[in-house]
């Protein structure tokens, strides 16, 4: 414990510089697949889109906006603490390192009780594709096959969003567990830093979803 | 070679930076849904877009410290984000142009 700044650093880098870069430089390589990832749903809901845009527009009218917009709120306030507590760490604040991580973490579990309330209003409301797949009001110029293949982009767009973000909740119980243990100090805090670039993307992604999901033509059905 | 990176590494982001980019984020938010209720036809994705990358490039820039990372990160972050434009773009060149000349399937 005594010299941190020599054990921590591995014999391959030069110095903890270096060490640094290449850790961040790693991570954004692996944020890059993330994009790519996400980027080829995010092409195949916006053609589809633009084939259908009445289905999609009547589907998209069936989404709670004040929820969507709520939990949006949630995850910047999520990726403010999330971004204070790398700050913490980096200023050798343990305590608020340790209260900031376990905030973000709280955040990340009210967007995902927000997330399963809707799930649950798609179910009752029979919007869920499948054998069952019926939704209420629906207009009778519109094909409703379309928009069950809406509800289907949904679905698998915000999973994989909120599959991440369960990712993520792991990721800070262990930095959480750590922290309190003090394994972070100012001259290494690479596992917070990284954790806080994986939050933050994923709450870009959802920067994009909330837009393009929940709000095309919000007065469409006025 | 490492040394011109030590002061870029070592940057810590003031906490009021933080917060300002927070209240931008919340603002963003808060024009993106009131302006969905506006009919602007076929702007309104526009603005939403607009919004959203002004958004997405305030966390990159400050809460992924992109701002003040080295030059090989800042690369890294522009060739993703090309490549990205390279998928959206060609595969919308397509979709826009293929009933211009009556090709099958569309």
């Amino acid at each position: 414990m005594a010299s941190h700044g020599a054990t921590l650093l591995r014999h391959h880098f030069e110095n903890e510089e270096q060490q640094k870069e290449a850790s961040s430089l790693g991570m954004w390589v692996f944020l890059l697949t993330e994009i790519m990832f996400f980027g080829g749903m995010f092409m195949a809901y916006l053609a589809y889109r633009q084939i259908y845009p009445d289905s999609f527009a009547a589907a998209s009218f069936k989404l709670n906006i004040p929820l969507g917009a709520a939990n949006t709120v949630v995850l910047i306030c999520s990726s403010l603490t999330m971004a204070m507590g790398v700050h913490s760490a980096a200023t050798g604040k343990q305590k608020l390192t340790v209260i900031f991580l376990i905030l973000t973490l709280v955040l990340g579990f009210v967007f995902l009780g927000i997330k399963g309330i809707e799930y649950h209003d798609k179910w009752v409301h029979h919007e869920v594709p499948g054998p069952n797949f019926h939704p209420e009001d629906w207009p009778k110029n519109i094909d409703m096959s379309h928009a069950s293949l809406y509800f289907g982009l949904y679905f698998g767009l915000t999973g994989l969003h909120a599959s991440h973000m369960i990712i993520g909740a792991g990721l800070l119980l262990y930095l959480i567990i750590k922290a309190s243990k003090g394994a972070y100090t100012p001259e290494w805090y690479t596992p917070v830093e990284m954790v806080g670039l994986y939050w933050h993307f994923v709450d870009i992604v959802w920067i994009f979803l909330f837009p393009l999901l929940y709000l095309i033509d919000p007065h469409f059905g006025k | 070679m490492a040394s011109s990176h030590s002061e870029a590494t070592h940057h810590i982001v003031p906490v009021p930076v933080y917060l300002g980019v927070f209240l931008a984020l919340i603002v963003g938010t808060i024009v993106t849904t009131l302006v969905a209720y506006v009919d602007l036809g076929p702007f309104n994705i526009v603005v939403a877009l607009f919004v959203a990358i002004c958004k997405a490039t305030l966390v990159i820039l400050f809460f992924m410290h992109v701002k003040y990372s080295p030059k090989l990160t800042k690369l890294v972050v522009i060739a993703g984000i090309f490549w990205l434009i390279i998928l959206l773009t060609i595969t919308e060149t397509d979709l826009l142009t293929r009933h211009w000349i009556g090709v099958p399937g569309r």
